[in-house]
């Protein structure tokens, strides 16, 4: 089931089996991933899920521990991080802002301020912005530098409705206009502009990956974001697996392991199988096993 | 004329103010102000050890700073201690190990209170091209990094995925600062260094609408409080590192008041840039 991630054309950046491990623990791992030019990219996940920390590799601020990762020549990113701390002691105005990473023709500065609709706020201390502005006026930065990837960490954090989706349809014309590639952290399916192409849902590990739409339906979405139906809330399901006291892993076929597999931190690694979407977990225990010892439990219960 | 101590410490202090302004704004923006302090703290160490080993002590209290820095560093990877607590270690117990060694050294006489207060009154000629020499160094070698610097204050993985090398720009920031503190043990000693870097570079903020002028200020107001502060020192015969800083302070409390606001920051239309 493994999906290779074959080099294409275009590519601007590609991660195979790559994973980040912190303290023994692995922030996320196992992620195929694959950007090409003019291709929007999402990101879902809960809080932890490894998201940030799977963007951080695909830009090289984090170097992958296992797999590959590797990124087109000369790539120029357009980054929006998630959380800025820009301390109230340093005077930095939007302008300012603006050429925090290079320089920029007063044209270009302009016209990307324009584009985020915050030209008005150009002489505004970068501190006095809503949040919505301050989101605003990250996204003018990035595009101002002509990236071919765009990478935007929650980029409607702190945005009203109307505000987000207008900032969603800026982002998609930029793609539609620049070509560029847009790798896109959400943390929720409803977030999630209508233009994307890949919708990746991550837990620790890869859990489901396809359209905005196949996603939706899948069950290890509605498992991760509570949308199942309350009459399926109480459905039960196997574990092939067993924690054993000492962090290592009984399997249904008998055999132990120190994890369970390159999704660790996942509990529920059971049969699931969806028809609409080639979820590419690297399972070396099989899913279908039906085992005697699988208890059942709730959906949001833990292990025994 | 450089034959007047008096003189020899004006030119000496501007010197040094010249040079701390830039680097303070960027201690203060990037909340280095302990750090800072520990570094200087543990120039003491230095001195003991270049007392000891006889070698030069410039040499052996930029070795010294540079590695409590890399230490610091290291022991910030492991994470077993908070930062601050990390800092609070190093800074004193370099100190204390310092004033250790330089008590078992029966055979030197040093006088303590000039390092850790400062001797600026005895500044040499020599001192003197040396204060301005190491300040052009740090100042170009800032203005190499500026950009960098800048962005990484900002947020250090957006400098990173945008091609800009802050990991270098902290480093060589960091050697900076050690031979800063080096320069500027002899002005205003090892326990007022920092204050130098912070105090300016704080008053500074009030008049300033972009970070470089800001660094600008700050080395401008350094030097007014050397100068105050050594004139201050010898119309009071008062010690002069302690004084400048007390200039400084002074300078830095006229910044609060809400007519030095008005007068100086009056281009700032803060209000009128929101919609």
């Amino acid at each position: 089931m493994l999906m290779h991630v074959e080099p294409r054309e275009g590519l601007l950046v590609s991660l195979s089996q790559a994973g980040v491990v912190r303290q023994g623990r692995w922030l996320v791992r196992g992620v195929d991933l694959a950007i090409a030019r003019g291709e929007i990219v999402t990101l879902i996940g809960p809080n932890g899920a490894g998201k940030s920390t799977t963007a951080k590799m695909a830009i090289g601020v984090l170097a992958a521990d296992e797999g590959k990762v590797q990124r087109a020549d000369r790539l120029v990113i357009g980054y929006v991080p998630q959380k800025l701390a820009i301390d109230r002691t340093m005077p930095l105005s939007v302008e300012r802002l603006m050429h925090l990473t290079g320089r920029l023709s007063r044209t270009k500065l302009e016209a990307s301020l324009e584009a985020a609709g915050v030209l008005h706020l150009r002489n505004a201390e970068v501190q006095h912005l809503s949040g919505g502005e301050f989101q605003r006026v990250l996204l003018a930065r990035a595009i101002a530098r002509d990236p071919d990837l765009l990478v935007l960490d929650e980029p409607v954090q702190g945005v009203d409705f109307a505000g987000e989706s207008a900032l969603y349809q800026l982002i998609g014309d930029i793609r539609d206009r620049t070509g560029c590639g847009v790798l896109m952290i959400s943390h929720d399916l409803h977030m999630v502009m209508a233009r994307t192409d890949t919708v990746i849902c991550l837990n620790g590990h890869v859990c489901c990956r396809g359209t905005p739409a196949a996603v939706s339906q899948s069950q290890d979405y509605q498992r991760l974001f509570g949308q199942a139906p309350a009459g399926l809330a109480f459905y039960d399901h196997r574990h092939d697996h067993t924690h054993l006291p000492d962090g290592r892993v009984l399997h249904s076929d008998g055999s132990v392991t120190d994890h369970c597999h390159p999704g660790d931190g996942h509990h529920h690694d059971h049969g699931h199988s969806h028809p609409e979407d080639a979820h590419d977990h690297d399972h070396h225990h099989d899913h279908a096993h039906h085992h005697e010892a699988g208890h059942h439990h709730r959906e949001d219960g833990r292990h025994a | 004329m450089l034959d007047d101590f008096f003189v020899r410490a004006l030119i000496a202090g501007v010197g040094l103010a010249l040079t701390t302004g830039p680097l303070g704004c960027l201690v203060v923006w990037r909340r280095m102000a302990y750090f800072g302090d520990t570094m200087a703290h543990s120039a003491l160490l230095g001195v003991a050890l270049s007392l000891f080993f006889e070698i030069n002590l410039l040499v052996s209290v930029f070795a010294v700073a540079v590695g409590v820095s890399l230490l610091l560093l290291l022991l910030q990877k492991r994470q077993a201690l908070s930062a601050d607590s990390l800092l609070g270690i190093l800074s004193h117990s370099t100190l204390a190990i310092g004033l250790v060694l330089v008590a078992f050294m029966s055979w030197v006489r040093i006088d303590l209170i000039a390092f850790l207060f400062g001797d600026i009154l005895a500044v040499t000629t020599q001192d003197i091209l040396l204060i301005w020499g190491g300040g052009a160094l740090v100042l170009t070698c800032l203005a190499f990094l500026w950009r960098s610097l800048i962005a990484s204050t900002v947020s250090h993985e957006l400098a990173e995925a945008e091609g800009l090398r802050p990991e270098r720009a902290r480093l060589i920031f960091m050697l900076l600062m050690a031979l800063v503190i080096a320069i500027a043990m002899k002005i205003v000693g090892i326990m007022l260094i920092t204050a130098l870097l912070i105090i300016p570079a704080a008053s500074a903020r009030r008049f300033s609408a972009s970070p470089e002028m800001m660094a600008v200020l700050s080395s401008v107001i350094g030097a007014l409080a050397v100068v105050g502060g050594l004139f201050g020192s010898l119309y009071g015969d008062t010690p002069s590192g302690p004084s400048i800083v007390v200039a400084a302070l002074v300078l830095f409390v006229a910044s609060l008041l809400p007519s030095a606001g008005r007068t100086l920051a009056g281009r700032q239309a803060l209000p009128g840039d929101r919609p």
